[in-house]
């Protein structure tokens, strides 16, 4: 007799038989592979300005500096090893991105399900925030950030989770107000079942299908939204480059032909979304039961 | 109906007033403009003799309500850096904005439902896959880094379209527009595309993810089942099912591309509210992004009241204001 | 004979033609020029900042101006000089006429140098620039005396930057008068037309300039901040000249044939402050991070060690790709006040080590560099680059760069320790009174010393300079005053930017010290 397959079994060989996502998953791996060896792979610690000179800046890719490194894809305006600062830089782009996300998500999951599970006042207070949210432009909030804090990672993410957790609590909500309306729910409350039980077990996974679509996205917006604060000069610090921050330095650079500057960064994070939207969308559709029949 | 939007519009005033201190408060915290614009050469008594002069010595509770009492007559202060009304500055930008965002917002949401729609009706042709991945594309460069590549590309390298600014304008219906000119198009087409591309791949994933659940529900099959029409099943059906997250993203994305038009328009050097609000935002001319600011959050509160309408109209099960009162 | 009349006709159509094309040639000498920044206003008195006293210039007049070295030249002043030592007379330009036809009088001047009192509420008013006169006397319609309280010898200086406004024209009139035209009557070489705000600003010649005749009929400024917009413009033909080019453009643009370059050296200079007032300035410390015993910038030995440090040549060559000279002096070489025989101090970490070592940091500290990234050409570049130089001697830094908006309310908040700042000046010792002077807010003295370097031998010498009102006498003092201050390294000098403007290849431009665009000043080949 056949044994039969465990649920964590059946994902996994549903989700095999797509090859696009099996690629994407490989490439998924080898980025995170480098950002995480990142230190141990990168021929020169990019942000470790006692290593950078200077008169190696902008060299075309292929060219030795003047200690006899050679730089693969070229260098920056202080020459940087951009092959160097691409595995740097993911490492930062990608914790920006996913944390940032993630944060914002929590965030957002609590405040739209609350709005939409109670309603009334609480719906009215939560929404007219969120609303305030929405229309302060993140430059400002970066700039206050900036100000009140200083520069660093932790002080960008911070800020793209201040600009985003609106847009998944308005998500969320107004896929929550569909599900409170449908018999189920209904069911569940008519049961006495207690608040926290009928949100999480029931309302919760029912809003989450839309959201993942929204939040795969998201993270790519949240790597490019900090490429954005990098172009307005309030992103990450300028010795330590994320992909976003490589790109922007590179794009000074664009129109006089030094294109590799920004070129092959603008590449690695190309690849980067590219892998984890192909793993995502796969993932979302094997986790979604009904679209398994 | 009535008694839900005139209780939204009353929250609205509250939503105002507290965008207004959170903006005074923030814009304190950041610095003065006086530090920023003052002439090199001038000494500690200028600068001092500057600040007093706009009233940026006072205690801050102090300026706040000298801005309370004015905007409550209508007046919410002249530009540091222009020395005309603030209001006057923002509404001379607007159309331009406008313009701007309804052309990005046109092309992704003509273009994106369609394409969307077709990507989740064949998930597994070449097609639906091209659409998909091409999708990605959209949204994983950052838009200035895609905007200087357009400009290089057809500006510079092609010389197909201006490399920026706005075309000539003519007016319609007293509002001056740049769309009815062959030139004003050609202006428009690269900044437009710019800011259309992020919103055109959300839609039509959005769009393609909504298809392929609706397909599955009960209520497809069964229409499917009477017999109906393909065409009907997924005009009607399918349709007005993804339509809810969809009119949601669409009425937040176009708020926000109304707002943050920042970074294409500074970029294209079209010169509306975005590129005015980043100028505004360098030197700290407080009233000028206070009331900005208050225009835009007002657009929200539009925007997303006309979008919780919709949905009352789309789905009755949707009562308007949440379900207790 | 029907076909002689014929030919006859068509030649006669033809010279028509050719005339026409003639005239129309003639007609149509425009200019459209790419500017770098917005001009927020029109009104000369409102708002002192470059784009928009740019701008002003084409309209207005001062009774002082400066020539292309950034010296003093007669403008609607023909000669002044200091009848006694509290006491300017101004001789005016006779024969000049307004925009509107009517005539050019002592009047006007004193109404213009009245109205920016009047216009305080500015985040960077004119008022500054006239608060040393206490009297001003009308003799006859060519002659004014204007006194001051204490002999002052910059008042030619600060009326320069005092644009004449029509008193008919602008009496009781608004920014927005300005703005529309109404009251936007000067004396200048170009009558304004239109004015779109955040667009262009559109402009005519003033036929009768008393200047002499500018060479286009029609100039047309294109307001292009962004920088690929304003090369992308040049290129493609939709302007005619562009300012400030970004220097990662200029190799490219120098090697195409289609465009000419003009280039001066700038009265910027790029410098680095250091705080010599407090025993433990922010973010310095120790490698390991413990406070230092000592502040280290308040010995000048460190601060030798620190500008022998760095790499000027690397900086001006790599940076800057050659659009710089290295900096002895705190203004450049054109300018009033430079002295010749300071000279960039040369690289040389060798000795800067010893230097260190000798004042006690063998191993040297750690600190933070701050910087813009908005505000001077490549800044955050060249913070980047001075920190790599000083990690070579054992100064570890940690660059922070941020916005303009944020930064000078920093440094005026004495949030940094190491900074880097550009400065322009007219003339020598009003750039060390307000960067290197003792900070004394009852004298106005050390505005912009954000290190609080103090010297009371040089502020002596600069109070004897500016109350010298003998040009060559004041200049002999300036020099001598910054032979002294800079002895000390009491800031860390870099290089002078140049400017830079790109043409068509059919227009020559002569190139301007105080980095002003002026459609008069470019001529056609």
């Amino acid at each position: 007799m056949e044994r039969e397959p465990t649920p964590l079994q059946r994902l996994v060989a549903d989700f095999a038989r797509s090859r696009l996502a099996l690629a994407g998953l490989a490439l998924l791996a080898l980025i995170l592979l480098a950002a995480v060896f990142a230190p141990l792979i990168a021929p020169q610690n990019p942000y470790d300005l006692a290593q950078l000179d200077v008169l190696d800046g902008r060299l075309p890719p292929g060219s030795k500096s003047g200690n006899g490194l050679t730089f693969w894809l070229g260098s920056d305006d202080q020459g940087r090893d951009i092959l160097s600062g691409i595995f740097y830089g993911l490492r930062i782009s990608l914790l920006v991105g996913v944390v940032s996300t993630l944060c914002a998500l929590a965030i957002g999951l609590a405040a739209g399900l609350c709005a939409a599970y109670f309603g009334g006042r609480t719906d009215s207070v939560i929404m007219r925030l969120v609303d305030i949210q929405l229309s302060f432009p993140s430059i400002l909030i970066a700039l206050i950030l900036l100000a009140l804090l200083g520069q660093g990672v932790d002080k960008t993410i911070f800020a793209l989770i201040m600009v985003q957790w609106a847009y998944y609590a308005r998500t969320v909500r107004a896929t929550a107000l569909i599900e409170r309306g449908k018999e189920y729910i209904e069911a569940a409350m008519c049961l006495a079942l207690p608040p926290a039980r009928i949100v999480l077990r029931h309302l919760l996974p029912n809003c989450l299908p839309p959201l993942i679509v929204v939040a795969t996205v998201q993270v790519a917006a949240a790597i490019a939204l900090e490429a954005t604060l990098s172009y307005l000069g309030i992103g990450v610090p300028i010795t330590e480059p994320s992909l976003g921050l490589l790109i922007k330095n590179g794009f000074d650079y664009m129109l006089a032909g030094q294109y590799w500057i920004s070129f092959y960064p603008g590449v690695a994070l190309l690849l980067t979304i590219v892998a984890i939207n192909l793993v995502a969308d796969r993932l979302r559709d094997v986790l979604n039961p009904r679209l398994q029949q | 109906m009535a008694a839900f939007v005139i209780r939204r519009l009353l929250q609205s005033v509250l939503v105002l007033w507290l965008m207004s201190l959170l903006v005074f408060v923030g814009v304190y915290a950041i610095g003065n403009p006086v530090d920023i614009l003052i002439n090199p050469q001038a000494d500690q008594a200028d600068i001092a003799r500057a600040i007093a002069a706009l009233g940026l010595d006072q205690p801050l509770w102090q300026q706040y309500l000298t801005f309370l009492r004015q905007a409550l007559l209508g007046d919410l202060g002249k530009s540091f850096a222009y020395n005309i009304p603030a209001l006057q500055l923002i509404l001379e930008r607007m159309p331009a904005t406008l313009e701007l965002a309804l052309a990005a917002a046109a092309v992704a949401v003509l273009l994106g439902i369609p394409l969307g729609l077709w990507a989740g009706l064949a998930p597994d042709s070449w097609a639906g896959k091209l659409i998909m991945s091409g999708s990605i594309l959209g949204f994983s460069l950052p838009t200035f880094w895609v905007g200087l590549l357009l400009i290089m590309l057809f500006a510079v390298e092609l010389g197909w379209l201006p490399s920026g600014g706005r075309g000539p304008t003519s007016l319609l219906l007293g509002i001056p527009v740049s769309f009815l000119s062959w030139e004003g198009i050609r202006h428009l087409i690269l900044p437009a595309t710019n800011l259309a591309l992020f919103k055109l791949s959300l839609i039509i994933r959005l769009t393609q993810a909504g298809t392929r659940e609706a397909l599955l529900q009960d209520y497809v099959k069964f229409a499917r089942a009477k017999g109906l029409s393909n065409a009907r099943v997924v005009g009607v059906h399918v349709l007005k099912n993804i339509l809810i997250p969809i009119v949601t993203v669409i009425g937040l994305e176009f708020g926000s591309v109304i707002a943050f038009a920042i970074v294409t328009e500074s970029i294209f050097g079209w010169p509306g509210m975005g590129k005015l609000i980043i100028d505004s935002i360098n030197v700290l001319d407080r009233p000028v992004i206070v009331a900005y600011l208050l225009i835009v959050v007002s657009l929200f509160i539009l925007i997303n009241l006309a979008v919780d309408i919709v949905y009352s109209l789309l789905d009755p099960r949707v009562r308007l204001g949440g379900a207790t009162d | 004979m029907a076909v002689r009349t014929a030919r006859f006709a068509l030649s006669c159509l033809v010279c028509v033609a050719l005339s026409l094309a003639g005239a129309l040639s003639a007609v149509a000498a425009e200019l459209r020029i790419g500017l770098a920044a917005d001009v927020t206003s029109l009104d000369p008195h409102f708002l002192n900042v470059a784009p928009n006293n740019d701008a002003a210039w084409h309209i207005f007049d001062a009774l002082v101006h400066v020539d292309a070295n950034a010296r003093l030249i007669p403008g609607l002043a023909v000669s002044w000089r200091a009848i006694n030592p509290t006491t300017w007379e101004f001789k005016l330009r006779k024969g000049v006429k307004f925009h509107d036809g009517s005539d050019f009088t002592a009047e006007d001047v004193i109404f213009s140098l009245e109205r920016p009192a009047t216009l305080a509420a500015s985040p960077g008013p004119f008022s500054g620039f006239v608060k040393a006169i206490v009297a001003k006397k009308i003799i006859d319609p060519w002659t004014l005396q204007l006194k001051t309280a204490v002999p002052y010898a910059m008042l030619p200086y600060d009326l320069d930057s005092i644009f004449i406004v029509s008193k008919k024209a602008a009496a009781g009139a608004s920014t927005e008068d300005f703005n529309s035209g109404k009251a936007a009557i000067g004396t200048g070489p170009y009558k304004l037309l239109r004015f779109a705000r955040g667009d262009r600003i559109e402009l005519a010649r003033n036929d009768a300039y008393w200047g002499g005749k500018s060479p286009w009929d029609k100039v047309t400024l294109r307001i292009l901040p962004a920088d690929t917009a304003r090369i992308a413009a040049l290129l493609a033909g939709d302007v005619d000249a562009i300012e400030s080019i970004p220097t990662a453009d200029l190799t490219r643009l120098k090697a195409n044939p289609n465009f000419r370059l003009e280039q001066k050296v700038s009265w910027r200079t790029m410098l680095l402050h250091m705080d010599q007032y407090r025993d433990h300035p922010p973010h310095l410390a120790d490698k390991a991070g413990k406070p230092l015993a000592k502040n280290p910038f308040k010995d000048a030995r460190v601060r030798l060690a620190i500008s022998k440090a760095i790499n000027r040549k690397a900086i001006v060559e790599r940076v800057m790709e050659g659009n710089a000279i290295a900096a002895g002096n705190l203004v450049s070489p054109p300018v009033f006040g430079h002295v010749a025989a300071l000279k960039a101090e040369s690289y040389d970490p060798q000795a800067a080590k010893q230097l260190l070592a000798a004042a006690g940091f063998p191993d040297g500290f750690a600190l933070t560099l701050d910087a813009p990234n908005d505000r001077y050409v490549n800044d955050e570049q060249i913070a980047q680059a001075v920190a790599q130089m000083l990690a070579r001697i054992g100064i570890r830094i940690k660059v922070e760069t941020m916005p303009a908006s944020v930064y000078f309310a920093k440094a005026r908040a004495g949030d940094f320790s190491f900074a880097l700042l550009g400065w322009g000046s007219f003339s020598g010792d009003l750039a060390l009174r307000a960067l290197v002077a003792t900070q004394n807010a009852a004298t106005g003295y050390g505005a912009w010393n954000w290190g609080h370097y103090s010297n009371p031998k040089l502020d002596a010498l600069l109070e004897q300079d500016f109350a010298t009102l003998n040009d060559d006498k004041r200049e002999a003092l300036a020099c001598e005053a910054a032979t002294l201050a800079l002895k000390d390294t009491p800031v860390i000098l870099l290089h002078h930017q140049l400017a830079s403007w790109a043409m068509k290849k059919s227009l020559t431009y002569a190139a301007r010290t105080d980095e002003y665009t002026f459609a008069r000043d470019f001529r056609p080949r």
